[in-house]
């Protein structure tokens, strides 16, 4: 049987009006329209959320941990990546935020970032170690580690095979955490995500068994929590406190972030996920050499673009970007030069800092067996030449291309083409009524009554 | 099937489509990720090599259940000496061709090391003809 994976990001039945966008948008044509409602492909979806963006009604939600899961154990982790920080204005001390998460029930807060000064450490190491297989691609943003294990199938070795920060520091945190007493059964580590992706990523990580983190808490509705706190709060002062994190740690989840500081050779960083998509089409082919490293982020402005992320995505890595700056300004000895792991630590985290092999999962493939997949492709050839290459969606896939394919892979009927349809009824081989029937079935009953209240339309 | 395309020499932009096409298709067939990676990166090369050199040129690409067959045909100025045009780091391409980042003179060899078969025949003056084989699955050893 082939294996159905997880995927965080779910489409509600009850809300969605068949509108269509968010099949429009899909980079892996995961959606398709069915019933008058978007249908997802659970194993072509890649949780890069590109959908939840566009949806008018907010029928794309993101599957979440219950908050109140956090008091299933007794010491309560609170995973903080920098972006969070960056959701609150400048004034909002990071001591703030720390505070309103122990009073919304965290025991301990720990930055997401605190391993970023070992993993960069061992990401170079990694590219002297693999210098016959360029360029090395960062495994850092789940929905790209996805994105081309489902299109880009050939490029899957250059993935850099080390963790992402979360897990390096969900794994030191579990280990000090068991060094001061803290029974590990009774600890429960929950991260704040800013995006589905990283939901995906814990739910059924890519290159390793198991995640160590416990839940996963969406970053918008942490954010309301906490707003709520610290807006009652008396502002005192604001002096800005020195951070806990180094600068490069603060920035790594930002673009740049990675290859500002990967200086073996020549890195490139590429955000938003149609610019990843065109830039490892011309990879693939070999088109673009001499690249070392590549850091690729699926969302613009990366992490702070996160659909999680309640903020505007450039004020975000703005003020990330200031705090720095801010940081960069105190003496050297008010600077905190972030945590610095002991030796042991150090070892132990390198004995378990990499991931196992990362199998492509095509979505491309029209058969597992050659001789079929030919036969289908020729099929797919010859149905191109009926249909009018205007992608319209009508039909209720994404691309006349699309609709090819579903057509032989038995998933779809040509005669959903509007098309198709006109051009059978002239010939006399196909009547209104059967047309309307088969509109009816892609679109739903009301999108074809004169007067019937389309969905989305009420005022 | 037969699939062709037709390549316009001098435009730089262009020069990757076929490659990408191709890519798509044997994808879909499910073939080996190595192959796919080998053909594309010779195809790639004879392809950049009509752009870079010759007025005009066409592709004629057939995948057949076991291989992929290029035959890649231009009019153009032809190459003199093959054997020399072989060796890594010979090029004749002019210095505006090297500052886009094409003719390092590793075009020939590139595409020998990437391909099963690989034919050039060319007439000065004329054109030349090359021809691509790579079989999606390891050769038996009789025949190799």
């Amino acid at each position: 049987m082939n294996k159905v994976f997880y995927h965080a990001l779910k489409f509600r039945e009850d809300l969605c009006i068949g509108c269509s966008h968010c099949m429009n948008v899909c980079p892996t044509e995961a959606v398709r329209v069915w019933h008058g409602k978007a249908q997802l492909h659970a194993n072509r979806c890649i949780d890069c959320g590109e959908c939840y963006r566009v949806c008018p009604v907010g029928a794309i939600t993101v599957e979440q941990d219950d908050f109140d899961n956090i008091y299933h154990y007794t010491t309560r982790i609170a995973l903080l990546p920098s972006v969070f920080t960056g959701q609150f204005p400048a004034s909002i001390q990071p001591s703030e935020i720390r505070q309103a998460l122990f009073e919304l029930g965290f025991t301990h807060v720990v930055e997401v970032e605190e391993g970023v000064e070992f993993l960069s450490e061992q990401i170079l190491k990694y590219i002297s170690e693999h210098s016959d297989r360029k360029p090395l691609i960062s495994s850092f943003c789940p929905a790209i580690v996805r994105l081309i294990q489902v299109k880009f199938p050939t490029l899957v070795d250059h993935i850099i095979r080390l963790k992402a920060p979360v897990d390096v520091t969900a794994l030191h945190t579990i280990n000090s955490i068991k060094e001061k007493g803290f029974p590990s059964e009774q600890t429960g580590l929950f991260y704040i995500t800013p995006c589905a992706a990283k939901i995906a990523a814990v739910r059924e990580p890519v290159g390793e068994q198991q995640s160590l983190i416990t839940g996963v808490i969406n970053m918008n509705y942490l954010y309301n929590r906490v707003w709520k706190i610290i807006s009652k709060q008396k502002r005192q002062g604001n002096r800005p406190e020195p951070c806990a994190l180094t600068t490069k740690s603060l920035c790594w989840s930002l673009t740049h972030g990675e290859s500002d500081h990967v200086k073996i050779g020549k890195s490139l960083a590429i955000d938003e996920i149609n610019n990843v998509i065109e830039f490892l089409e011309k990879l693939e082919n070999d088109e673009i050499k001499g690249i070392d490293f590549l850091e690729l982020r699926a969302c613009d402005e990366s992490c702070a673009g996160g659909i999680l992320c309640p903020g505007n995505r450039f004020l975000t890595a703005s003020k990330m970007r200031e705090a720095v700056l801010r940081q960069e300004s105190l003496s050297p000895s008010e600077r905190v030069n972030g945590m610095l792991f002991t030796p042991e630590q150090t070892a132990f985290l390198q004995q378990h800092v990499h991931l196992g092999a990362i199998h492509p999962r095509s979505i491309m493939k029209l058969d597992d067996n050659v001789a079929e997949a030919m036969v289908k492709m020729k099929r797919i050839y010859e149905l191109r030449r009926l249909l009018p290459q205007v992608d319209c969606g009508i039909c209720g896939a994404p691309t006349c291309s699309a609709l090819s394919e579903d057509v032989v892979q038995g998933q779809a009927d040509i005669r959903q083409c509007i098309f198709v349809q006109r051009i059978m009824e002239q010939n006399e081989k196909l009547d209104t009524a059967e047309s309307v029937r088969i509109m009816r079935e892609i679109w739903s009953n009301s999108k074809l009554d004169k007067n019937s209240l389309k969905e989305g339309t009420k005022f | 099937m037969f699939f062709e395309y037709s390549i316009e020499g001098g435009n730089f932009a262009q020069a990757g489509s076929t490659s990408s096409q191709v890519k798509k298709n044997l994808k879909q067939l499910n073939v080996d990720g190595s192959v796919i990676k080998r053909t594309v990166v010779a195809l790639y090369e004879a392809e950049v090599n009509i752009v870079a050199h010759a007025f005009r040129g066409t592709i004629i690409v057939e995948i057949m259940e076991d291989k992929i067959h290029i035959l890649l045909n231009d009019e153009g100025p032809g190459i003199p000496d093959i054997g020399k045009a072989m060796e890594i780091g010979f090029s004749t391409a002019s210095p505006e061709v090297r500052e886009m980042g094409f003719g390092a003179g590793m075009g020939l060899s590139n595409m020998k090391n990437n391909s099963d078969e690989l034919h050039i025949s060319s007439k000065v003056g004329q054109g030349t003809r090359v021809e691509i084989t790579n079989y999606f699955q390891a050769k038996p050893v009789s025949l190799q």
